[in-house]
């Protein structure tokens, strides 16, 4: 257990096919039971990284490593990934009509169990239910299409309900919380911090643009990147700071780099 | 009257032989078609001179008709015609054995879990003496309600009358080329009448009763549905139907009184050397409300277009089809409403699969006569394509001759997108999982609609043939 939950070294990708990385040296390392902000200006590669860690197939890693719990992932299949322990919540989720959230969570969690074993079906709408009390939805939800005709809201309180199901080793959050009202953003940030508490070897990666989020969900660390590479690791105060002074600082230090 | 106009509709449906065991082989079957043989077939079923005559002019039809240069490639058809058999002696079926049963049909019945009796009724070896008892039994349920439901042959022997009066009037000889052939050659099928007022609560399954009879080639079909009365007939099933023919052309005739209820659904999957033809059409009376519910897998070329004929006020036509166009498979199907009363209603919905070198088209009709004021039609057809080879088109014709009439016409074309496979991998199912997943929400609208145990082989079926497993 001595190895970090997620350890990335000199990580550089880009879009396959193209020319120009848009990591370019990522290096950052996440401790079980931490929360991690990444904070940047838009187009500094925040998101390419959420996608890059779950394997999106459209990037291609041209240097570095990705560590989870100590295994190199770069060789494996998102599908891998996911049942290793990783899980992304989308900034834009995909739309699946005709697969209701319950048989595709269902399927989700039968996915992780050995071949021919599936979970108690009274057991997993209980598990069900539960979360979705948790993060104040209606239970009628379970039964529509995933994300089919959802809100903004909507499509990220179901990002956090699948990861409530799941339970995963780590969560990377990309832009939970834009697009949220001030209530849907409470709802969210409290069913992360549930998560949290209800598993002290969590790990959160949450991406954002603002420091809103971070009012409700409290980091131990703030990295800022820049140009697809970590410019700045600070506490929870480099938030504020941020905040205050924006991005211009750094990406003139990074600039002249 | 709208119905006599030649509107072609081609489809393909199973295939019933028709025949009872007991039939003793009255002559030796010959490859091709000739008036000899049509007499032969007439014949050796015994049938009254009238319709002798039909199929004998049947024949004269389909000779003189072009054969169809729309829909799907059928330029090798004509060879294959030469060489089938239009009539086989009942012997010719039992000389099948379960060891003639090709490799992959029978590990596809392995893979749905078909039991052993049934896997051999299926591929048209040996009866399938369980499903004969529960014919019978609920055929008891169905004759004190006043219900026929017999083979088409039996039909025509024993109800004469009702038979005469209603046989060919809805998809007339002239109609199109393959319902001229299934007219003059036409053996198996059923013949279908619900007294008025009676509904009829368990779906009349032709499954029972064909394979109690064994199938046919050149199926027709009757169905009377009397005012006001309701019933489901379901035929077909989802496990591949095994055949050495290459040809099926059959003919479906429906008619659905005033204030009555129907209900057809086929899901039908054929081996992948079959040109799968059929004509089905419903006529439907004022109030009343037809539905055709239409699965189409496997086949090499499917040309089939259920039809309702809107001929009453207020009537109400719905078709919901389905195809799935595997590798080197062609499914040209839709669906046809004709609009010829006030206020009567449509929707058509279609949706297609194509994988690999598989091509799926859409045609439809949708027609509205002057006079039918305030009609109301909605079509929608959606295609999903598995992946870059795949092939879709559509084809919708729009005929309005009445300028209070209200059409929707909507069609999309989707690819199962990297980022809905990456959604669900990023949850940890596997790539064949995903796309299955995206696949079956993409026809749930259709399985939905679906008894629960054909929903689930419907499923099953289609997730096999994405494997490339199924014969």
């Amino acid at each position: 257990m001595s190895e970090p939950l997620l350890s990335i070294r000199g990580l550089r990708a880009k879009v396959g096919g193209e020319d120009g990385e848009i990591l370019r040296g990522v290096d950052l390392d996440l401790e079980r039971g931490e929360v991690h902000a990444l904070m940047g200006p838009n187009g500094s590669g925040k998101s390419t990284l959420a996608k890059v860690i779950a394997g999106h197939p459209a990037y291609e890693v041209t240097a570095g490593e990705i560590l989870f719990e100590g295994e190199d992932v770069l060789e494996l299949e998102p599908d891998e990934r996911s049942r290793a322990g990783i899980f992304l919540a989308f900034q834009y989720p995909a739309e699946i009509p005709g697969v209701s959230i319950a048989n595709f969570l269902r399927t989700a969690v039968n996915a992780r169990l050995d071949e021919g074993e599936e979970m108690d079906v009274f057991g997993f709408q209980r598990t069900l239910t539960e979360k979705m009390e948790m993060l104040k939805m209606d239970p009628g939800f379970a039964a529509r299409y995933v994300n089919d005709g959802f809100s903004g809201g909507e499509k990220k309180r179901n990002e956090i309900l699948q990861m409530a199901v799941l339970r995963p080793a780590l969560g990377v959050l990309d832009e939970t919380d834009s697009g949220l009202d001030i209530d849907a953003l409470k709802i969210v940030a409290r069913g992360v911090n549930r998560l949290s508490e209800a598993d002290e070897a969590l790990g959160v990666l949450l991406i954002t643009h603002y420091k809103r989020i971070l009012n409700y969900i409290e980091p131990d660390t703030v990295h800022v990147m820049v140009a697809g590479r970590i410019a700045e690791s600070g506490g929870a105060s480099l938030a504020d700071k941020l905040e205050a002074e924006g991005y211009d600082w750094l990406q003139q230090a990074a600039a002249t780099v | 009257m709208p119905q006599n106009e030649t509107i072609t509709g081609l489809g393909l449906d199973e295939y019933k032989y028709g025949f009872v065991t007991e039939d003793k082989p009255v002559f030796k079957a010959v490859p091709g078609l000739s008036s000899d043989i049509v007499r032969q077939i007439s014949r050796h079923k015994e049938e009254p001179e009238w319709m002798l005559d039909f199929r004998l002019k049947a024949l004269e039809v389909y000779y003189s008709k072009p054969m169809p240069k729309w829909g799907g490639d059928l330029s090798k058809l004509e060879d294959t015609l030469d060489e089938i058999y239009f009539y086989l002696k009942p012997q010719d079926q039992m000389e099948r054995s379960w060891d003639d049963v090709p490799r992959e049909i029978k590990d596809t019945f392995e893979k749905l879990g078909i039991p052993e009796a049934e896997r051999k009724a299926l591929a048209g070896v040996g009866a399938q003496y369980e499903s004969e008892m529960v014919y019978h039994s609920l055929k008891e349920q169905w004759e004190e309600q006043g219900v026929i439901f017999e083979s088409i042959e039996d039909g025509l022997a024993k109800h004469p009358q009702l038979f005469r009066q209603y046989f060919s009037t809805v998809v007339p000889t002239h109609d199109n080329k393959f319902a001229a052939l299934n007219s003059a050659v036409w053996s198996g099928g059923s013949f279908v009448h619900i007294p008025k007022g009676v509904k009829v609560e368990i779906p009349l399954q032709a499954y029972f009763r064909v394979n109690a009879e064994r199938m046919g080639q050149f199926e027709r079909t009757l169905i009377i549905c009397e005012e006001g009365a309701e019933a489901h007939y379901i035929e077909g099933c989802t496990a591949p139907v095994y055949s050495t023919d290459s040809f099926h052309s059959g003919v479906i005739e429906i008619v659905v009184k005033k204030g009555a209820r129907f209900r057809y659904t086929t899901i039908q999957n054929w081996s992948n050397n079959m040109y799968n033809l059929v004509t089905q059409r419903a006529l439907v009376h004022e109030e009343a409300k037809m539905e055709w519910l239409d699965g189409n897998l496997g086949s090499k070329l499917t040309m089939k277009y259920p039809s309702c004929f809107l001929v009453g006020e207020r009537a109400h036509g719905e078709i919901l089809s389905i195809a799935y166009a595997g590798d080197g498979q062609h499914q040209d199907t839709g669906g046809k409403v004709i609009h010829a009363a006030p206020n009567t209603t449509s929707q058509i919905t279609s949706k297609s699969i194509s994988k690999g070198l598989g091509r799926s088209s859409y045609r439809g009709l949708c027609k509205v006569y002057d006079g039918a004021v305030g009609a109301k039609s909605n079509v929608e057809c959606d295609a999903l394509l598995l992946d870059e080879r795949s092939r879709t088109d559509t084809y919708p014709y729009i005929e309005i001759d009445e300028n209070t009439a209200s059409i929707g016409h909507e069609a999309t074309v989707s690819k199962v997108g990297d980022e809905q496979l990456f959604y669900l991998m990023s949850r940890g199912l596997d790539e064949a999982e995903a796309m299955a997943m995206i696949v079956r929400g993409f026809i749930e609208p259709v399985a939905k609609e679906l008894p629960l145990e054909y929903a689930i082989e419907l499923n099953r079926l289609i997730e096999l043939e994405m494997e490339g497993s199924v014969g």
